[in-house]
């Protein structure tokens, strides 16, 4: 990461502009087969309060994205370029220790297996009293009395005697719980919650989904919500971004993705899920193919080679020129509207019922 | 790839008729927990599975649903006699395999066979395709008119690989290949039944469409049955002309695929069906029932007395707790529709007056933001 002077420790003056912005984001892995472009030329803006979805496959850059939000990423290997502004402050160019003072304070993580996440040698009291201490300078009562506070709000029983318990001691939906609690304890403004739901069962995700809407409500904090799931997205999300290969290929609000699609591989995302009130006697439409190698991505548009659409662009546009996705609601296809709007009502609309 | 799956138009409902294949009575497993010093003595069982009762029939595909834990997996490997069952009988075409021995088990072996969910863990890294396909031919002596091998390139074709792949090892392929490397394996003996263990959760969303397309076409153009055993409700449903929804270790609720999605009587299977989330669907708020359960499943080691579900469940009263409520047909439901509640619900899954929710932080918060 590339080192500039720029005010630490003390946070910029009031900001108005937008709460968080990321410009033209490039990370690249160096690694033995070749550069991984992992992400490659993200933009996208998000609002406090609000929550952004981040849908995509495996591999396709959606958590490469947000470890570099935090700076997570390994400096040695990675090279990272573009803007991320937290209220106007860059955080690619800020110092490690202004980093720190943001982490878990300013913007908390939430990960997918809480197992994992959390340490089996320390209590969840302790776990979560130590980034509220840190931040906050609190007494060592006060911060457990704030663990306490806060293992209640997210729903644990008997918070005062179970903050003294360790991880194995707790259930999977009970972790997950925990670690909404670690996150939240400092009253970030932003939270990165990244597949939080995955390794849960569905009646466990429907609380722990709901009970992230409600803390944000009363917090305020904005969400970047990633998952493979459309269905947790539309739960969850107020906006959308597609990811596909390292890039963007559909923006817009929710209704907007998810009703009235405009790229083909989120029409080929939503034909190939079953639903509840689906037709059983269709045959499900799969997206034919792979995902695409990051090491040496199709020329012209990642998704070209399994898309059913490309031979209806002219002159082999698809395979050839990469399509820009522009700003607001967009989508990043050659198809003309007037293609997209005709493709789509007539053969995707149908079988989403 | 998918052009090849087309299939010719499909045919719903096998009607479940006839001899079943396979019949469970009172399945049970329970694995011992082993403790205690000095010497070493049973202190426990986890009970994984307590007296199942199930059949399948020839060409059918049955369903078996629940969340972690439930004895889903557990129950696959007790149908596949991959584990001993520690009670009940286990009868396949009027043969009781319960306690059958491995010599006694071999001609059987050949016709139950079994999909796993980790397609990179279930196929020998040091084999090649070619090999993984033909040894189970090999050990039960299977000589196909034209050779294993051609035989071998037959499957591979069949699952939509390409038969030039046949010396390739495993590593050399994508996940979903894996995954149909396993289907024709599974293939090689012209079995009668499949055990699909969770066959596409492993897999990303855009191949696992790929996958199911390709059982589904095995299942019906070769009459093989299936039991799919999966916690994803929407895929289990595409599936399966009928299912069973475990808890527990239990059969909560058996059925065809209208009558458990669209009728359902127990409470856990309306609480699971209305915690599904779905991308698109009606999109009017509030016509789909809202249930929030509180907690985790409960541990196995000491489940619940009486109804299993009762600790969880809002229509529990005294009796649930005394006494076990059997898996019966309700009267109102359709034949072969069997629950396992004192206090059914309502045979529907629109919206009611008001959301059910049990868990204590939402219930605070929900009210503090009303």
């Amino acid at each position: 990461m590339t080192m500039t002077k720029t005010a630490d420790s003390s946070a910029p003056a009031e900001y108005d502009g937008k709460f968080l912005s990321v410009n033209d984001l490039r990370v690249q892995f160096s690694t033995e087969d070749g550069i991984v472009k992992a992400v490659d030329g993200l933009s996208f803006d998000l609002e406090r309060g609000k929550t952004l979805g981040i849908v995509g496959e495996s591999g396709s850059g959606k958590s490469v994205t947000n470890l570099s939000i935090l700076g997570l990423h390994n400096s040695k290997t990675t090279e990272v370029t573009g803007e991320i502004l937290m209220e106007g402050e860059d955080l690619l160019t800020v110092k490690e220790k202004r980093l720190e003072h943001l982490r878990g304070n300013k913007m908390a993580m939430i990960f997918q297996d809480p197992l994992t996440a959390l340490s089996p040698f320390y209590t969840i009291g302790r776990q979560i009293m130590e980034p509220y201490r840190k931040h906050t300078g609190a007494s060592k009562k006060d911060a457990r009395a704030r663990a306490i506070e806060m293992l209640e709000k997210v729903g644990i029983p008997q918070p005062n005697r179970r903050v003294d318990d360790y991880p194995h001691q707790f259930s999977g939906g009970m972790r997950q719980r925990a670690m909404i609690a670690m996150a939240l304890v400092c009253d970030p403004d932003l939270i990165i919650a990244d597949e939080p739901t995955t390794a849960l069962d569905v009646t466990v995700q429907a609380q722990i989904l709901d009970l992230l809407k409600e803390l944000q409500q009363e917090f305020g904090s904005a969400i970047i919500f990633i998952t493979h799931d459309l269905g947790v997205i539309a739960n969850m999300a107020d906006d959308i971004m597609v990811m596909y290969g390292g890039r963007a290929v559909e923006r817009g609000s929710v209704s907007q993705v998810l009703y009235e699609p405009d790229h083909p591989y989120t029409w080929g995302l939503l034909s190939s899920m079953p639903r509840l009130s689906g037709d059983v006697n269709e045959e499900l439409r799969a997206i034919r193919g792979t995902p695409p190698s990051l090491l040496n991505p199709p020329p012209g548009c990642a998704f070209n080679p399994r898309c059913d659409f490309a031979d209806q662009v002219a002159g082999n546009k698809c395979r050839e020129v990469r399509p820009d996705l522009g700003e607001g609601r967009a989508a990043a296809c050659h198809l003309s509207a007037d293609q997209k709007q005709t493709f789509f009502v007539e053969h995707i609309k149908p079988r989403l019922g | 790839m998918s052009e090849e799956l087309t299939l010719t138009k499909p045919t719903d409902a096998v009607p479940a008729s006839g001899e079943p294949l396979l019949t469970a009575r009172d399945l049970t497993m329970h694995f011992p927990i082993h403790g205690g010093f000095p010497f070493k003595r049973k202190v426990g069982a986890v009970q994984a599975v307590d007296k199942v009762d199930l059949d399948v029939y020839p060409g059918e595909s049955f369903g078996l649903v629940g969340e972690s834990g439930c004895g889903k997996s557990t129950t696959g490997r007790l149908l596949t006699r991959l584990l001993e069952p520690s009670g009940g009988t286990l009868q396949y075409q009027g043969t009781d395999i319960t306690k059958a021995t491995r010599k006694q088990l071999a001609p059987i072996r050949s016709e139950i066979q079994m999909i796993f969910q980790d397609p990179y863990s279930a196929l020998n890294p040091r084999q090649t395709v070619g090999r993984i396909i033909t040894s189970p031919m090999e050990v039960n002596d299977i000589n196909p008119s034209g050779g294993r091998e051609a035989r071998a390139r037959e499957l591979l074709e069949i699952v939509g690989l390409n038969p030039e792949h046949y010396n390739r090892f495993p590593h050399e392929f994508s996940g979903g290949q894996r995954q149909r490397i396993g289907v024709a394996r599974a293939l090689a003996l012209e079995p009668k039944l499949i055990v699909a263990d969770e066959p596409v959760s492993a897999l990303d969303v855009s191949i696992q469409a790929q996958v199911i397309n390709l059982m589904q076409k095995v299942q019906r153009e070769l009459g093989i049955a299936f039991v799919f055993i999966a916690h994803d409700l929407a895929i289990v449903r595409h599936f399966s002309q009928r299912l069973a929804v475990m808890y527990l270790g239990k059969i909560v609720e058996v059925g065809d695929r209208d009558s458990i999605y669209l009728r359902p009587r127990h409470p856990y299977t309306h609480a699971l069906l209305s915690a599904v989330p779905e991308a698109t669907g009606p999109r009017e708020d509030g016509k789909k029932e809202r249930i929030r359960l509180a907690g985790d499943v409960p541990s196995p080691i000491s489940p619940p007395s009486g109804c299993r579900f009762r600790t969880r469940c809002w229509k529990a009263q005294d009796i649930c707790a005394s006494e076990e409520p059997p898996l019966v047909q309700i009267s109102g439901n359709a034949a072969g529709h069997l629950t396992a509640c004192h206090f059914p619900e309502e045979g529907t899954t629109e919206a009611t007056s008001q959301d059910v929710v049990m868990d204590p932080a939402l219930q605070s918060l929900e009210s503090q933001h009303d």
